[in-house]
């Protein structure tokens, strides 16, 4: 009897060691049209009704835990924001001319970036799950093909860039978001106009990075990066970001104005609390400036 | 063990489902110090915990097969660290049978880190970039600290749940006969 049953334990483990290395091992060389992904794509249909439901009967509990989290994180930043508000108090008072020029040229930008984003088809969306693990960075959100989301399509918040839908159902759709390393976005700076690509680099998924940049360019600490949209005038080579979307700001560089220049940046947006995106799913003139 | 195991499936896949919505919908998204709680790793071990190896491991493989479904990540990886998970805890169980109050919250730290670890490691071996640095291992560091300080309620909430399909624990059986008088040896001499 008591070999029957560590028998039959072992046989158990056995084969769900293989199943699960079996699945794995199909998973990862099958193509995105395979039955594995078609499978799931089906679970996730169904499944993403039910997270949406929950997400939102569950979002007192979560806004609550969320405030005593911020109230814990915001004691800490009290130090941080005094310095920074002293600063940009000084820099207020030195840009006050500035502004004034600058408040047409901000109509005019905003008129523009207004009128191309707008063109573009955006489609509001919730964001109904988020994943729990650090090495998927990804969100999920209410919206999919039925309202014309595609694989591809650029995800902004108010605040900028967040990054791109990678999977897509009738009703939802899984964004993978700019601090993921798969993610590669043209990007240039606003002031200058260096040209590189905005990457997660390996020392974490907060350690976005503009990468390529021609040691020629000198970048300061508080540069805009914005997208760059497609630079190449061949066809099929257009990029899926259209231009002027915000990304980040330079935060610092290594070794500035060498081959090897690292230039930190910090996204405008605030990945770990997205709440309201929007998905742009039309690019306009192939996504050129 | 005896198990009722029709009524211990029904419990565990509500379990089951509940944990995934619960974590993807609300607790992944709830931040304290920049890390949040993982309830899967620590769910699973509870049910090992509770159920013994076999239980704990099918539980594990199909908890782990709901999530990377649920999350449309790599079928097959949170499978197989989460079998890993339920069958360990499973065989404390069984070969140790730990019965501190603060065993669930210790099992519950190894589980978590366990899992951590577990996910690094395939990442890598899958070809992935690996995020090496100190913010991982502040996210990795936290996230134990985080579900052991909420282990115990977890564990304590899955055994209310398939306390009463299983089999009455022994020490539990002689615990309640000492109490309630009548049937202790003492009370016949």
């Amino acid at each position: 009897m008591y070999d029957r049953a560590v028998r039959r334990r072992r046989l158990t483990l056995a084969a769900l060691l293989a199943l699960s290395l079996l699945l794995l091992t199909a998973y990862f060389g099958e193509s995105s049209g395979g039955v594995l992904h078609s499978a799931q794509r089906g679970v996730f249909g169904v499944f993403a009704p039910i997270q949406d439901g929950a997400s939102r009967v569950l979002k007192p509990g979560r806004d609550l835990f969320g405030w005593f989290g911020d109230t814990i994180d915001a004691k800490g930043r009290v130090g941080e924001l005094e310095r920074s508000n002293r600063n940009l108090r000084a820099r207020a008072i030195a840009g006050s001319e500035a502004e004034r020029v600058n408040g047409q040229l901000r109509q005019l930008l905003n008129l523009d970036n207004a009128g191309g984003l707008a063109a573009a088809k955006p489609v509001t969306a919730r964001v109904i799950g988020q994943s729990p693990t650090v090495w998927y960075a990804s969100v999920t959100i209410n919206e999919g093909s039925n309202r014309g989301v595609k694989v591809g399509n650029p995800v902004i918040n108010g605040d900028g860039l967040v990054g791109q839908v990678s999977t897509v159902t009738g009703d939802a759709a899984v964004v993978t978001l700019i601090s993921d390393g798969e993610l590669a976005v043209p990007a240039r700076v606003s002031v200058g106009g260096a040209q590189g690509v905005a990457q997660t680099g390996a020392g974490g998924p907060e350690d976005l990075r503009l990468k390529f940049i021609a040691r020629r360019f000198r970048l300061d600490p508080g540069a805009t990066v914005v997208t760059a949209g497609t630079v190449s005038n061949s066809p099929g080579l257009e990029s899926l970001y259209p231009p002027g979307i915000p990304i980040g700001s330079v935060t610092r560089v290594e070794d500035p104005e060498t081959d090897a220049q690292k230039i930190y940046l910090r996204t405008f947006a605030d990945l770990r609390k997205l709440e309201i995106v929007q998905v742009l799913t039309s690019s306009i003139n192939g996504n050129r400036r | 063990m005896n198990l009722n195991y029709r009524s211990l499936g029904w419990r565990l896949v509500l379990i089951g489902l509940f944990t995934v919505i619960l974590q993807v919908a609300a607790v992944s998204q709830v931040k304290v110090f920049g890390v949040n709680a993982d309830l899967v790793p620590l769910v699973a071990a509870s049910v090992g915990l509770i159920c013994g190896a076999l239980p704990g491991a099918v539980f594990g493989f199909a908890l782990g097969l709901l999530l990377d479904f649920a999350l449309v990540e790599t079928v097959g990886v949170a499978s197989l660290i989460l079998l890993t998970i339920g069958y360990a805890t499973g065989r404390l169980r069984e070969l140790r049978d730990p019965q501190g109050a603060i065993v669930p919250l210790l099992v519950g730290a190894a589980a978590t880190a366990a899992a951590q670890i577990g996910f690094s490691l395939l990442t890598f071996l899958l070809g992935q970039e690996v995020p090496l640095g100190w913010a991982l291992l502040w996210e990795l560091l936290g996230t134990v600290a985080f579900n052991a300080a909420i282990a115990i309620p977890v564990y304590l909430v899955v055994r209310r749940c398939l306390l009463s399909v299983l089999p009455e624990d022994p020490r539990r059986r002689r615990r309640r006969a000492y109490t309630t008088g009548g049937l202790s040896p003492l009370s016949r001499s």
